[in-house]
């Protein structure tokens, strides 16, 4: 089982580098640079949202500060469109992971319910400020950032391609590392049972307050390059009401909480998306078939594909192992209320 | 004085129709734990449907109703029995997911039947205005206020006064009791449900009366109302009450006293303020620990 990870995880790393090489148009480099982009946005996301069960509806907060982050800094400082603009990425990341400290503490004072509300109101606030503070912002007209001259027609997309992914690298090391921590280990506790946690010796506060922060760390990163992509960024779309709810459904599709899933997630959607936009363009059709893609994957598909498939996968083996021993009752699989705990644990699996 | 007078006033009676439409939403999460983030796309429908009312077959704002609330009761009881009975473990979070699946469809099929132009309702109260000490206050206003008034007033007996009100505040204080007792919990969910929407198109109208207003609208006016309820407190009647009517004098007021861009940010911060010192709002109770 180990090897096979092994050689599938490379083999996705090579197909992954490869692909804008051997990309048939630049069209469908752009829609896997938003993909990228997206992939990494659930990916920080999860690793708040996912492994502490704390579900932010305002990450685009975070997303939005960091692309304005990198517009005005490129302002500022009076950078050209050119390679040099990435190494403004991590630092509009760390801008973003400031605004979450104090929102982080405020918004973390509440329990689950009141959180979600609190992230979506949080996200507002920011929204309303990017469009009213116009010394900073230039209001509603928003902000250009640099145009690199020098990548002109069909090898634009390519150094976004690849500064997007290795952010998705740097974002799938750092859940992976959250998730195989003793730390990670405290925010999924929180997740099952917080007063338990907290009973065993978990820091709860600290805990949740410092995964919001690192997940704003690399939705502001995200945003940079993203706005950075778009070339231009103004309030609407950068703090956009539908990233925040974007970021979320691929999470739960994928599966809440695992590593892979919001990549899967993302992997399928932002395609779809993308796909959708262009063939009925934004209007009512778009919005009525997203709005049912949603529902069905809610209803039909709560707990996401990975979760959903290791459990099968999982099933088989026992039952093959089961061949040679006596029967045992089935039960103790059922997906009835009862087995919650134990799917609980299975979602543990990568 | 007189603006700022008037400020206070249209506050106060605007006040009243976001009570109307928080109310709902607040009532909503107290029986069933559940946050319909559908609201504020359930309140455009109901304006739309008004609107269409009116402009097809030429019906009063205020005796459509009579026609839209039953309709957007059924309509609450559909979603309930659809979209929020099947999800059956993490309710809070799915049902906010899939209520906002909800929301997309509605404003899909909005965008496409009304296209994305703003409109505004139409009636002679709308036009025509009063004097109150000093200034001109169109009739919409208190219309709208005293509508807020009497269905508050009616929901209130509801809850107070009859058997089922008693059913719906047993599921609040206790889902699992109030099942053990006897009460049909799903029964009282749906029920509560289509009430909540229905409040939501009867504020609808009075809003769209107020406002120009397109599909995309709600966006601008669930935000309002998220805040308007953890303001006041999750699941609290009187919190969403007295949340609405501070949040329109606030921003009516902050809007002549310094600028009307900042008047809503000036809510939200209050909004801050008050979940430092209380995080579960005004009226809320202190979330313990649910076994």
């Amino acid at each position: 089982m180990r090897i096979y990870k092994i050689v599938g995880l490379v083999l996705a790393l090579l197909i992954a580098l490869a692909f804008p090489l051997v990309s048939p148009n630049p069209a469908v480099t752009t829609v896997a640079v938003f993909t990228l982009i997206f992939a990494a946005a659930a990916t920080g996301w999860n690793v708040f949202s996912g492994y502490s069960g704390y579900i932010s509806l305002g990450h685009a907060a975070y997303f939005g500060v960091g692309g304005y982050a990198m517009a005005i800094l490129c302002q500022d400082w009076k950078i050209q469109g050119g390679y040099s603009a990435f190494w403004l990425v991590p630092i509009a990341g760390l801008v973003a992971a400031l605004f979450a400290l104090p929102l982080g503490w405020i918004a973390l004072r509440v329990r689950r319910h009141t959180f979600v509300v609190i992230t979506i109101a949080m996200f507002f606030i920011l929204q309303l400020l990017s469009y009213n503070l116009r010394g900073l912002t230039n209001g509603s007209i928003g902000l250009g950032l640099p145009i690199p001259i020098d990548w002109g027609g069909d090898f634009y997309d390519i150094p976004f391609y690849y500064v997007a992914l290795a952010v998705l690298l740097l974002a799938i090391g750092i859940s992976w590392w959250v998730r195989n921590s003793k730390y990670g280990l405290g925010l999924l506790a929180i997740r099952d049972d917080e007063d338990r946690a907290m009973g065993l010796g978990v820091t709860t506060g600290p805990s949740k307050l410092v995964a919001f922060i690192i997940s704003a760390f690399i939705v502001g990163m995200v945003g940079a390059i993203w706005a950075y992509f778009v070339e231009s960024i103004y309030p609407a779309s950068g703090f956009d009401a539908t990233f925040d709810v974007a970021v979320v459904l691929m999470a739960y599709l994928g599966g809440l909480g695992t590593i892979s899933g919001p990549i899967l997630g993302a992997l399928i959607l932002e395609p779809a998306q993308q796909y959708f936009t262009v063939e009925y363009g934004a209007n009512g059709y778009y919005l009525i078939i997203y709005g049912a893609l949603f529902l069905v994957i809610m209803l039909l598909l709560p707990r996401g594909i990975v979760p959903t498939l290791t459990d099968r996968w999982n099933r088989i083996q026992l039952a093959r192992h089961r061949e040679s021993a006596p029967p045992m009752p089935a039960m103790a699989l059922s997906t009835g209320s009862g087995a919650e705990s134990t799917d609980r644990k299975e979602e543990i699996n990568l | 004085m007189s603006i700022f007078l008037e400020a206070i006033v249209t506050g106060i009676l605007t006040g009243g129709v976001y009570a109307l439409m928080a109310s709902g939403l607040t009532l909503v999460f107290g029986v069933m734990d559940i946050i319909n983030v559908g609201q504020g796309a359930l309140v455009i429908l109901g304006a739309y449907l008004s609107y269409y009312l009116e402009q097809t077959f030429h019906i009063d704002l205020f005796l459509g109703l009579l026609i839209t609330l039953p309709l957007m009761f059924v309509l609450g009881l559909l979603i309930e029995l659809f979209f929020i009975r099947p999800i059956k473990r993490d309710r809070t979070m799915l049902s906010i997911l899939v209520t906002y699946g909800v929301a997309l469809i509605i404003e899909g099929v909005l965008n496409l039947i009304f296209s994305a132009n703003n409109v505004k309702l139409q009636a002679w109260y709308i036009t025509d205005s009063i004097n109150v000490g000093g200034f001109y206050l169109s009739y919409i206003y208190i219309f709208g206020f005293l509508l807020a008034v009497a269905l508050l007033g009616a929901l209130y007996l509801l809850l107070y006064q009859t058997k089922f009100g008693h059913s719906v505040r047993a599921s609040m204080q206790n889902r699992v009791a109030a099942e053990l007792i006897g009460i049909n919990v799903e029964r009282v969910s749906a029920i509560t449900f289509g009430i909540g929407i229905a409040l939501a198109a009867a504020g609808g109208m009075a809003f769209g009366a107020t406002n120009a207003f397109n599909a995309g609208s709600s966006y601008d006016l669930i935000s309002r109302l998220l805040a308007i309820i953890i303001f006041g407190g999750m699941g609290s009647l009187s919190g969403a009450l007295v949340a609405s009517l501070s949040m329109l004098v606030i921003e009516d007021v902050t809007s002549v006293l310094w600028s009307p861009v900042w008047a809503s940010t000036v809510f939200f911060i209050l909004l801050v303020i008050i979940l430092l010192l209380r995080p579960q709002g005004l009226f809320g109770q202190a979330e313990g620990r649910k076994q």
